[in-house]
């Protein structure tokens, strides 16, 4: 049996269900935390089964076709097993849900760092050793790797329009028509992308640090050649994913491989420096965006047209338009995007997809009208919040933008900032506030869980994986909720394709998803128990291993008499996506410093205000926001990758070079939520949470520097000489 | 070739390749695995561990050159059950992968100790003065340890519960 719902309409959201345990929503501890902070929680490249091999991955140092040429020299090394070739070892990491192979082969290096061998030996330094030793030789094409040397095919582009933004433009009152760039951007997780695969006979067992395990199993079955039901994937702790672990991943494929040719475990890891290679980055954008208005800072037409790149067959392509889709009202519109085929490293999903690099951007427009009008920027957003989709006319789900935005404003004293730039200063330091608003779109994916019931308590099972968004703390806390358990009498098992296949993590929707469909499993509990109890499920009160209803109370244990009882839940999405648009919104507010002797920039405060539906965890949803202002932090001012000119290679491929906001970068942040009552979302009524914070952080810092020194950085990041430049 | 170390208090004895970090020899020599390894390179911090009572990058010396040395991982801080330090990680939420965290506790541990001790920093303002662990000087001494998941605010609101300084409220 099986609670199965899909997502139609507010009629699912069933009234304010809660339940009496008074867990849901409250600020628990991560149940993990015990294991996490001893260092016990074994992550992908921990187990150490006995006569494992260790794997390192040879890439290639130029593009066109390979050459090994010592490879007799490297294959008698001391301790080398095998130098492995397969033309099923994959070029790049595969898309999210891509379920299939993504391009495979090992003879041609379409981008710089392409890992074209596996080198295996018996210890982890022979294998480095002798995989620096191999000598790879690329020859041949000349492949385009810099984006004004290409031109977008028409299939790859894409383009909608209303009404007629040219001539909304030229009678506007107020206009701007600017260019901005970002630079390639990467996750960088903490955990490098790391495998350890063993098999058994001709079935697979694959420990991984993956986020989406349903398909990666089935990717990874494709790429070796195998079915689905011979892999079990295993991904109980990951460590950080934030898009990078989506897809199945070169390392993976490899050590499948490997293991298989040599008959004993194989694991590979992936250095530091090939994690920026061949794993996805955020695609490079230069996006035009025109904003007209008129006298009252009305938006009359909006233009937004974007460059991104992908190689060559990879159908991802960043989506930048994703937001102002739907961000603000405007009768005339025209949105465009171009994808070039770059040879540089595979573009794909890095946190916020689309709307981080989208919104940022349009972000900084919108502040640059606001200045042009002379009206305040959280007034000029306001005034063109649409009512409805402004081009599909749907209806929104709930729509909170304004409620975040004065609360915001409230929050971070914004109605005391000066209206020009340019006018607070301590000593060589320009001191600037400035503001961004945050939309980010909503969805909800398949997802299946199984939650048993027994006299021990509540044990939740699916193959989700927590990668640190806190899925073992709200999957257990929805259902200690749902059944009346205590926390501590609630066991949450992720990770693990022999359970129920959920949503996954990616895109924000694992909590919505997952979560509802533990909810569901719940629910079929429920049923059962009120059955035992004499009583309708609507008049069952479930708490602290009790059932109640109609002034009778027994424990939970007698009315199972001994036995575990399982429930499964299943959502889909469903109508609900065609009736409503539904998506998170917020605002964000920075306070920063500039130096006017080195450009250099510190943020002082950063607050963000969200509204994304019920929140699950206080204390681990204000954490996912820290993650993503600081990613905001990150975007505006230090990170970026530069590809080398002559053939697209990511020269600053490490942390000394690659700029992550450390601690000393990131001030107090305050973060809020905004009550948003949506009903569109199933009887959860949760939504994504973990990608809204990026979107417009780093517009904020950005306006707040105009504001502070009068320099408009629209290339980002506003590094210390980009800012200079304006200042002197 | 031999090498003789004690790791949180129990001596160990092991024969290793001259090439294997200390780190390497903690994980994979030893199935100490708490200590991570995020770069490899002396650049995130993941790997930190406490050699005679200084913090270390484990991935950045080899083990041949920690003879006789004692070693402190984070599997090593807890005693009965959690330091105060790793409970107070757990309340202010100091992580979310987690990855990162091992590295996060031994820096802090060993760096609480340095400002005991009265180490200035880069930031510090008197060198004369007795350090004082301010929010510049926590963040500034604690720099070196990369959290991706960008749980700086649990991290230090974490340290500075443990360190007495302040008690922060958790969320
Ligand atoms: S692993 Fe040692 S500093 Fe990164
Ligand atoms: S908790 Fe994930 S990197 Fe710090």
């Amino acid at each position: 049996m099986s609670v199965e719902m899909k997502i139609d309409g507010p009629e699912q959201a069933q009234g304010d269900q809660t339940g009496a345990q008074a867990v849901l929503g409250y600020a628990a501890d991560r149940p993990e935390g015990g294991l996490k902070v001893t260092g016990a929680a074994p992550y992908a490249a921990e187990p150490c089964p006995a006569n494992m091999a260790h794997g390192f991955l040879v890439r290639a140092p130029g593009l066109g076709k390979v050459r090994l040429t010592n490879l007799e020299v490297v294959q008698g090394m001391a301790g080398v097993l095998t130098v492995l070739r397969d033309d099923r070892m994959i070029r790049n990491a595969a898309q999210g849900t891509s379920e299939g192979a993504p391009v495979q082969g090992v003879d041609q290096a379409e981008y710089v760092g392409q890992p074209i061998a596996l080198v295996v030996a018996e210890s982890f330094e022979q294998a480095r050793h002798a995989a620096l030793a191999l000598r790879v030789d690329t020859a041949g094409d000349d492949l385009v790797v810099n984006p004004q040397d290409a031109v977008a095919a028409d299939d790859d582009i894409d383009e909608t329009a209303q009404g007629d933004l040219e001539s909304a433009f030229a009678s506007s009152a107020h206009r701007i028509d600017q260019t901005y760039t970002t630079p390639s951007l990467i996750s960088a997780a903490m955990e490098p992308h790391a495998a350890l695969a063993e098999w058994d006979g001709d079935k697979l067992v694959l420990r991984a640090s993956l986020q989406m395990l349903k398909y990666s199993r089935t990717e990874i079955a494709d790429c070796v050649g195998i079915a689905p039901e011979d892999v079990r994937v295993l991904a109980p702790y990951v460590g950080g994913g934030f898009g990078s672990k989506l897809g199945i991943c070169a390392e993976a494929v490899a050590a499948a491989l490997a293991a298989r040719q040599l008959g004993r475990p194989v694991r590979v890891v992936q250095h530091r420096r090939q994690v920026f290679e061949v794993n996805t980055r955020r695609s490079e954008t230069t996006q035009r965006i025109r904003l007209c208005a008129d006298m009252n800072g009305q938006l009359t037409g909006i233009g937004h047209q974007a460059l991104v790149s992908n190689l060559p067959g990879e159908d991802f392509a960043e989506p930048v338009l994703q937001a102002t889709h739907f961000a603000y009202a405007a009768p005339n519109r025209l949105l465009r995007r171009e994808v070039l085929r770059l040879h540089r490293p595979a573009a794909g999903s890095v946190r916020a997809p689309g709307e981080a690099v989208g919104v940022t951007a349009f972000e900084i427009a919108m502040d640059e009208l606001a200045c042009a009008a002379g009206i305040d920027p959280v007034a000029l957003r306001l005034r063109n919040i649409p009512r409805n989709d402004p081009e599909s006319g749907l209806p929104f789900s709930s729509h909170r933008l304004a409620e975040c935005l004065t609360d915001g404003s409230r929050r971070f004293g914004w109605s005391k900032r000066p209206t020009a730039p340019r006018q607070q200063r301590e000593g060589e330091w320009w001191i600037g506030t400035g503001m961004a608003a945050a939309f980010r779109v909503n969805s909800m994916m398949e997802a299946e869980a199984r939650v048993v019931l027994s006299a021990q308590g509540v044990r939740v099972e699916t193959d989700m994986t927590d990668i640190g968004t806190a899925s073992y703390a709200i999957l257990g806390q929805i259902a200690a909720e749902r059944l009346g358990h205590p926390l501590s009498r609630t066991e949450v098992i992720l990770g693990d394709t022999d359970l129920p296949p959920s949503s996954g993590s990616g895109g924000s929707f694992g909590a919505a998803s997952t979560g509802t469909a533990v909810w569901l499993a719940c629910e079929e509990l429920r049923r059962m128990l009120a059955g035992r109890m004499g009583c309708d499920a609507a008049d069952l009160t479930l708490k602290d291993g009790y059932a109640l209803c109609d002034n009778r109370r027994r424990a939970i244990a007698d009315l199972l008499d001994g036995a575990s009882v399982t429930g499964h839940g299943r959502v889909q999405p469903g109508e609900a996506g065609d009736k409503v648009r539904q998506a998170t919104t917020g605002a964000h507010f920075a306070e920063v410093a500039v130096s006017d002797m080195t450009g250099e920039v510190r943020v002082r405060r950063l607050a963000g205000t969200y509204a994304a539906g019920r929140i699950l965890n206080p204390r681990t949803a204000r954490s996912q926001c820290h993650g993503g202002m600081t990613w905001g932090i990150g975007m505006a001012l230090t990170e970026a990758l530069i590809h080398d000119r002559r053939d697209g290679h990511v020269v600053n491929r490490d942390f000394e070079a690659f700029h992550l906001p450390v601690n000393a970068d990131v001030p107090d942040l305050d973060v809020a939520f905004v009550e948003d009552r949506d009903d569109w979302l199933g009887p959860l009524r949760a939504k994504g949470l973990g990608e809204l914070s990026i979107c417009g952080a780093a517009a904020a810092v950005i306006n707040a520097v105009h504001h502070a020194c009068g320099v408009r950085v629209r290339d980002l990041p506003a590094t210390p000489d980009r800012v200079l430049e304006g200042l002197v | 070739m031999k090498l003789s170390f004690s790791v949180n208090g129990t001596p160990r004895t092991l024969d290793l390749d001259p090439r294997v970090t200390l780190l390497d020899a903690l994980r994979e020599h030893l199935q100490l695995t708490g200590s991570k390894k995020g770069c490899d390179h002396g650049q995130c911090g993941a790997c930190t561990v406490i050699v005679g009572g200084r913090r270390i990058n484990a991935c950045l010396s080899l083990a041949m050159m920690h003879e006789g040395d004692e070693i402190t991982t984070v599997e090593g801080l807890s005693g009965e059950g959690l330091s105060v330090l790793q409970q107070a990680f757990i309340e202010h939420d100091g992580f979310q992968c987690g990855y990162c965290t091992p590295g996060q506790l031994c820096s802090a541990q060993a760096m609480l100790d340095e400002v005991a001790e009265g180490w200035p920093s880069h930031v510090t303002e008197d060198l004369n003065a007795p350090a004082q662990l301010t929010q510049a000087e926590l963040a500034e001494r604690m720099s070196g340890n990369l959290c991706r998941c960008s749980c700086y605010p649990g991290i230090n609101a974490a340290i500075l519960q443990a360190a007495g300084t302040k008690a922060a409220d958790p969320a």
